[in-house]
């Protein structure tokens, strides 16, 4: 029998993960539901944005969650240009295409981090790397909780950025609606990249809540990018809080499982709940039937 | 206010308007006739810079505009309504109008919208709602609303009956030769032949990309050839 304060702390260490990786899948989200392309690079661009928190804390010692305000806007502009003058141009009109593109960019991508900052697994320690906090029996490290509560306000933030302001108006007509949008006078190109750019910007976010309690390597995205495939089948294609919920619901289900089944079998309860919400509800927990 | 001459266009290797020469002043509604895949839809495409013409000029408030951006197009009141009306399906009424002015500063939007609503008193009913939901009559008033949105000072519909009952057909189309009369020049295209003539000043029937007749509608309504051969009366 296991005690149950340990399983309430597991229970919050996966809450705290799938918040980050909610944070993820909703860049990956909205880049499929305005784009309509499946973004095989996002892992890489999480991966970049890991690298920059971790140099900009060797190098220059900047905390970091202070990178943030440095990360974020180059993340975005990076994101812009990518998907402006190298996705868009390559990939064409044709869908197909563009999976392609990304997929070979995800491939650069990694290689040249391979070749750059070899294969070697960093992490950072910073003085609060160990820092415990009681949330009532359980104890959080402090950085899970940060993770935890800074994916909740950017997700919020995501989420205001696409309901409430004219550019998420836009975006969100342009994905329904490229030519309608073209006639009131949205410059298309321009609204896609900056979906693009948003969907970065959020891997960014989360790669500064992730690196005082992860690591950083050259293939570290592979992880994210899967786990953030499953979450937004999982949540329903499109939807914003089906990504998030199913992001929530997928950090909970490994860490139990990885308490329950041992670390190695951890991930088998995402892939179970996975396939039985291909089976029984194929539009996702909150997709709409198509 | 709009003077389109000998304007070319066409996909690829298709040219499918093969000179086209066309007027409409400010306060008229003027009909574009013509039976399917003569080029109306292309027309009105190239019109709002969807679409590169190919050679000849498009005049819009005496400016030469062919070749323009559709945004600019936009921007200087030529403001193309879609076939199929186009609206944003999975945005609310109220966000559907706002887009419409989407290059306007924020004072603007509320006026027009408060102008708009009072135009249309059903769209006001139902602004949280998804644009989705709304009825193929409600969705053509929003498609026309949100063209309004944009001061517009020549609205292009394309087809805007389609699809739609008669009853509603003839509010739209009322509606029309309201806006003109309000001082809009209307370029209506219809397949709704006698309909559209009722309310159009004059008319053009567009057939394999050529202007095939022309003149007042009550004219190109009484001639029997022109009825039996572009008119499908």
């Amino acid at each position: 029998m296991v005690d149950p304060s340990i399983v309430a702390a597991s229970a919050l260490h996966g809450l705290a993960t799938g918040a980050v990786y909610a944070l993820v899948a909703l860049g990956l989200s909205l880049v499929y539901g305005v784009l309509h392309i499946v973004n095989f690079a996002h892992g890489s661009l999480l991966m970049l944005a890991l690298y920059g928190v971790y140099f900009l804390h060797e190098r220059l010692g900047l905390d970091p969650y202070l990178a943030l305000p440095v990360l974020l806007p180059v993340a975005g502009l990076a994101g812009y240009a990518l998907h402006r003058w190298v996705i868009a141009p390559a990939g064409g009109a044709r869908d197909e295409n563009v999976l392609l593109v990304t997929l070979g960019l995800a491939l650069v991508l990694e290689n040249l981090a391979l070749v750059a900052f070899r294969s070697d697994t960093r992490t950072i320690e910073t003085a609060y790397s160990f820092s415990m906090v009681a949330l009532g029996p359980a104890l959080l490290p402090l950085p899970k909780l940060v993770a935890l509560l800074g994916s909740l306000v950017a997700t919020l933030v995501l989420w205001a950025i696409v309901q409430k302001t004219d550019l998420g108006r836009a975006i969100r007509a342009v994905a329904r609606e490229r030519e309608a949008a073209r006639l009131v006078g949205i410059d298309t190109r321009h609204a896609f990249a900056l979906a693009f750019a948003i969907g970065t910007a959020s891997s960014a976010v989360a790669a500064c809540l992730l690196l005082p309690s992860y690591y950083v390597s050259p293939q570290v995205g592979h992880g994210f990018v899967l786990i953030a495939f499953t979450i937004v089948v999982l949540g329903g294609m499109g939807s914003f809080w089906g990504a998030f919920w199913g992001g929530l619901l997928i950090g909970v289900v490994e860490s139990l499982g990885g308490l329950f089944l041992g670390e190695s079998l951890g991930q088998i309860g995402i892939f179970a709940i996975f396939i039985a919400v291909l089976l029984f509800r194929p539009t996702g927990l909150l997709g709409r039937p198509l | 206010m709009l003077e389109v001459r000998e304007l070319r266009a066409g996909y690829g290797p298709v040219e499918i308007l093969r000179g086209v020469d066309l007027d409409v002043a400010k306060g008229e509604v003027v009909a574009l006739l013509g039976a399917n895949g003569a080029g109306k839809t292309t027309l009105n495409r190239t019109l709002s810079g969807l679409l590169r013409p190919r050679a000849g000029s498009i005049r819009f408030a005496g400016e030469p505009i062919g070749g323009l951006s559709a945004e600019a197009v936009l921007a200087r009141g030529l403001v193309h309504v879609p076939e199929g009306r186009r609206i944003f399906a999975n945005l609310t009424v109220r966000e559907n109008l706002l887009l419409g002015a989407y290059r306007r500063g924020r004072a603007r939007r509320r006026a027009n919208l408060e102008r708009v609503l009072a135009l249309f008193p059903r769209l006001a009913e139902r602004l949280g709602q998804p644009a989705g939901t709304l009825s193929g009559g409600e969705q053509q008033m929003l498609a026309i609303g949100r063209g309004l949105m944009a001061e517009p000072s020549l609205l292009v519909l394309d087809e805007p009956s389609l699809g739609l009952a008669p009853m509603i057909v003839r509010q739209v189309l009322e509606l029309a030769a309201g806006l003109a009369r309000d001082g809009l020049a209307v370029l209506l295209v219809e397949q709704n032949v006698v309909q559209a003539l009722a309310v159009a000043r004059r008319a053009y029937v567009l057939e394999q990309g050529r202007i095939a007749a022309a003149g007042p509608a009550a004219e190109l309504l009484a001639d029997d050839r022109l009825r039996r051969l572009y008119l499908g009366l």
